[in-house]
């Protein structure tokens, strides 16, 4: 395997594995009050949903639209995205913002879906409702795996790889959560953000530049500089963002996480 | 039916406003300035590559400094409302 495709399926199984995380959670509370049949049923809706999108529009996108073209457009929405995870994962990691809280949006979620009239976590007939959370939860946040797998896997060719690497971490993530239940808070999400952000937006300036033309020294070996070299400036921007967090920060954090809600 | 196709279309809008917009106008300014350089810098490598990548750090390290600036806004709101 190439530094690119070594690189390539890294981002997209961290990504993968962190919408996963997002959407088990709300799949495990879903499942604990409504019933474990429609929390699966409608996350395997959602799965398969998604794949369909990926072979209906990367298929195209691959065969129909020039390469040059291809990796300015999708080097610019990977930037976007990189970028923004990155830049919310230096104000978590530096106290700025608050962290992604499982373990509340559990109970959150359990609270708002645990009717005393509903079917209960052994409720073998199935349920509208758990049904319908748990299909928009995989689906909203496997909206963004499939843009990043669509990205990395077109630009480079390789959307059999991306694919391979997203589904990989949907098993991992997925046996994971069934083995740690609601334990999914341990894992450190905000870490792997921040790696995924640093290399979505190394390989967006990598292919922005070679989509216009512009050729890297070293080619597809500047990939990995690249990731080494965000890697070093978010170490940075973390050190100084710590240095300008207030004593306020445990208020900001908690008025943040009341305005966030579920929505993140 | 009309309405349904209607419904359709501002969501699908919306995703899209919401994923590259948001609440970071900054960036997605910022990503076309570096699309936009990269276009103009495309017969000349070293000037080229190296602006792209340092405006990619700038903007970064700008929206997260904004985003800071917007937090502290939000701990003054609290404040204020006590």
């Amino acid at each position: 395997m190439s530094a690119t495709e070594v690189a390539l399926a890294i981002a997209v199984f961290l990504a993968s594995a962190v919408e996963m995380v997002e959407a088990l959670t709300i799949v495990l509370a879903t499942g604990a009050t409504r019933g474990w049949r429609s929390a699966i049923e409608g996350s395997a809706a959602g799965v398969a949903l998604l794949a369909v999108l990926v072979g209906v529009v990367g298929v195209p996108l691959v065969h129909y639209v020039p390469i040059g073209t291809l990796r300015v457009v999708i080097g610019g929405l990977l930037l976007v995205l990189g970028l923004s995870w990155l830049r919310k994962a230096i104000l978590r990691a530096s106290g700025h913002q608050a962290l992604h809280d499982e373990n509340r949006i559990y109970a959150d979620t359990v609270a708002k879906l645990g009717d005393p009239a509903g079917p209960g976590p052994g409720g073998a007939r199935r349920d509208a409702l758990g049904f319908v959370v748990s299909f928009k939860a995989v689906l909203l946040e496997g909206m963004e795996v499939v843009l990043i797998v669509l990205s990395l896997g077109t630009s480079a060719h390789l959307l059999g790889l991306a694919a391979t690497a997203a589904v990989a971490a949907v098993i991992v993530v997925g046996t994971a959560g069934v083995i740690v239940a609601r334990q999914l808070s341990s894992i450190p999400e905000n870490v792997m953000k921040m790696a995924v952000g640093v290399m979505l937006t190394s390989f967006g300036v990598f292919w922005v530049a070679e989509g216009t033309g512009l050729r890297w020294p070293g080619s597809d070996l500047a990939v990995p500089v690249l990731v080494a070299g965000f890697a070093g400036i978010t170490v940075i921007a973390v050190t100084l963002m710590r240095a300008l967090v207030r004593p306020t920060a445990p208020r900001v954090a908690s008025a943040l996480a009341d305005r966030e809600g579920l929505a993140r | 039916m009309r309405d349904i196709i209607k419904r359709a279309v501002v969501a699908f809008g919306r995703f899209w406003w919401d994923f590259l917009v948001g609440d970071t106008p900054e960036l997605f300014v910022g990503t076309l300035a570096i699309v936009g350089s990269a276009l103009l810098l495309r017969h000349d490598r070293v000037a080229g590559l190296s602006v792209v990548v340092v405006l990619a750090v700038v903007f970064l390290l700008g929206s997260t400094y904004r985003g800071r600036a917007v937090t502290r806004s939000v701990a003054d709101d609290d404040v204020r409302e006590g």
